[in-house]
């Protein structure tokens, strides 16, 4: 008979391998590139380093990048919240292709989707000609970049939201309703509250793919030096340059912002889903 | 608030689980649905809180149609099995829900709703769990608090469907005690859903029995322990010991087994119901019954010996249980495997096509012979 010892007190067997595998995985798919990363930009000073990030025309594509990732992700949630919703409440025909289509930003490849996108809304396109007639112009504007932006990333915030919606006991709701609330009331004090971290955390994974998107983005945005380049697009005019140096200081700087939200997200939402499971 | 059930009818897709079922509900009392799962006593229930509609039928509170009223309307109270607190919520928070749901004309002050809640937590016991969230109670709290929650706005009807389920036996014998002290304090009507006879049984002032759609029978506890009206209540209120066999020559017969039925001419198939209480335990068959069993088990817990036997000569489609006393059990110490007779003091015929049944009383037919002679 196999004694077991104190150090294998695991049912299951196998734990030392699969973490070891999974680890290897991790360092080689993220945390090698990242360092890879850290020592092209080491080749700079501080001085070269605050430079290439603080370039006027670098600033400028930050603040385009920021406000038309936010402003996308903020219509995600709206809007991803809503097809959530009609995903996990009503029953319809057609439900199911509905579903489907949901992932369809993900399985598209980006330039595909940058090229459709540019040709709908182009001044002869589709959508195009009647936004102009109220004038609003999309294509090779920002506006453009938030409209390729938030087509990337909406499944982030539908299935984020939808398991938790699908969660929801209905007993909770008639509870409240029987209690006398509105249904407003019950969509505010009820269910908004269970579904509050799950949207944070879509809408903040939507933040995050649309500050690093690239593909759709280049098609539609028309590429204006100050008004219409995101970051991504700088860190691959510095390529072009054969200025790996700075492309990669640009990239880090991308890097470092999207970790930081990721982490805060996360801590936010495990001290939140603590009270909620009472630990 | 008297409740009263008009005619309701209730279809979910091909299936009908309500059948044209009228009851009433007297004011102040504490009334059971009892029922096995599927008996539809849960959608009525739920038909009378309004968080489902009947296809057809009126329900009334106080003699007001209440039928196209939506729940919030209806101010009722409603616990549920499983307790649907907010998880977001403190305890305080919880209770103070439907306070805080009223219009703004009927709602109480900031102040007014923190003193209510707080007198709310003394009526549940629990004032010290106030900031607690409801993932850090247990059942029994959980329970308490949603009772707290639902008498908050002081409804004139208090509905629970299964209010102790998902309870364990001795939270829930506590509990159970607890609201029927609340009950009696507060005297709100309240009907409660629950598959457990004895639960049925202790609590209520009024049972309401249901099987497939249909009210089986409405009556007191005791009126209902002493008179069952159809076999199905019978079944289901406790164990019933059965004889089946043919009626001859004023005897039920059943191969090796035989009871005779004094005053029953009629040769017919017939059952024959006994409870575990209404039956001893013999040595040797008596004068007026030969019903030989096996003994198969024999449980010592709780105020009296309970033994399982089985038919010896003749067939039953459960296991017989007979209840002896415990200073009975030391006298004739009977073991298992050993044969016994079975003699009844008190039975309940069922004959052929009758709903109900008839009572026999041997006790009383045999002083009744004896003073004849």
């Amino acid at each position: 008979m196999r004694r077991l010892g104190r150090r294998n007190k695991r049912v299951l067997p196998g734990f030392g391998l699969s973490l070891g595998i999974s680890l290897f995985f991790v360092s080689l798919v993220l945390l090698l590139p990242m360092t890879g990363l850290v020592v092209e930009t080491s080749g700079m000073t501080w001085d070269q380093f605050w430079f290439t990030i603080t370039d006027p025309r670098v600033v400028e594509s930050y603040k385009v990048t920021l406000w038309t990732a936010l402003a996308a992700s903020l219509f995600n949630g709206l809007f991803g919240l809503l097809l959530a919703w009609v995903l996990v409440r009503y029953e319809f025909p057609g439900k199911r292709i509905v579903d489907a289509v949901v992932d369809l930003p993900f399985a598209l490849p980006t330039a595909v989707a940058g090229i459709t996108l540019a040709t709908l809304f182009s001044q002869n396109g589709w959508y195009g000609q009647w936004l102009a007639k109220i004038g609003v112009e999309v294509a090779f504007t920002p506006l453009g970049i938030v409209v390729a932006m938030a087509f990337t990333s909406i499944p982030f915030v539908v299935r984020t939201v939808q398991p938790v919606l699908e969660e929801l006991s209905p007993a909770d709701e008639e509870a409240a309703v029987s209690l006398g609330a509105s249904d407003g009331r019950v969509f505010r004090k009820v269910i908004f509250p269970s579904l509050w971290p799950a949207l944070v955390t879509g809408i903040a994974l939507s933040f995050t793919r649309s500050l690093g998107e690239f593909g759709a983005i280049i098609f539609i945005a028309g590429n204006t030096p100050y008004v219409s380049e995101v970051t991504s697009l700088m860190i691959f005019i510095r390529l072009q340059e054969y200025d790996y140096a700075a492309a990669s200081a640009i990239a880090s700087l991308v890097l470092l912002a999207s970790l930081i939200l990721l982490f805060s997200i996360n801590l936010w939402q495990g001290r939140y889903l603590r009270r909620l499971e009472g630990r | 608030m008297s409740i009263t059930i008009d005619q309701i009818n209730k279809h979910f897709g091909g299936f009908q689980a309500l059948k044209n079922v009228s009851l009433d509900i007297p004011e102040g009392q504490l009334t059971a649905l009892l029922g096995p799962s599927g008996s539809g006593k849960t959608t009525l229930l739920r038909i009378i809180a309004g968080l489902e509609s009947s296809d057809s039928g009126r329900v009334l509170f106080g003699g007001d149609d209440v039928s196209q009223l939506h729940v919030r309307d209806r101010n009722i109270g409603f616990v549920f099995q499983h307790y649907a607190l907010f998880r977001h919520l403190t305890v305080a928070e919880n209770i103070a829900f439907g306070l805080e749901s009223l219009p703004k004309k009927q709602r109480p002050s900031k102040q007014e709703i923190r003193q209510r809640v707080a007198k709310l937590l003394e009526m549940i016991q629990l004032p010290e769990l106030a900031k607690r969230y409801p993932a850090q109670l247990s059942g029994g709290q959980k329970q308490r608090v949603a009772l707290a929650r639902a008498l908050a706005t002081q409804p004139r009807i208090l509905l629970l469907d299964e209010p102790f389920g998902a309870l364990d036996a001795k939270v829930r014998k506590d509990l159970r005690r607890w609201l029927r002290a609340l009950h009696d304090e507060y005297h709100f009507t309240s009907i409660f859903v629950t598959h457990d006879q004895e639960e049925a049984l202790e609590l209520s002032d009024q049972v309401v029995v249901m099987s497939q759609g249909q009210v089986e029978q409405v009556n007191s506890p005791t009126g209902l322990y002493a008179r069952p009206e159809s076999r199905f209540v019978f079944d289901f209120l406790g164990h019933v010991n059965v004889l089946s066999g043919l009626v001859k020559g004023q005897k039920l017969v059943q191969g090796d087994a035989w009871v005779s039925l004094p005053g029953i001419r009629q040769d017919q198939e017939a059952q024959l119901y006994l409870r575990p209480h209404e039956v001893q335990l013999s040595r040797s068959p008596a004068a007026k019954a030969r019903l030989p069993l096996r003994i198969e088990a024999i449980s010592l817990i709780g105020s009296e010996v309970r033994i399982e036997l089985a038919p010896e000569g003749w067939q039953s489609d459960e296991i017989w249980e007979i209840g002896m006393s415990h200073a009975e059990f030391a006298r004739q110490n009977p073991t298992r495997g050993e044969l016994w007779y079975a003699v009844p003091d008190v039975g309940h015929l069922f004959v052929a096509d009758s709903v109900q049944p008839r009572t026999i009383d041997w006790q009383y037919t045999e002083a009744a012979n004896a003073s004849n002679m």
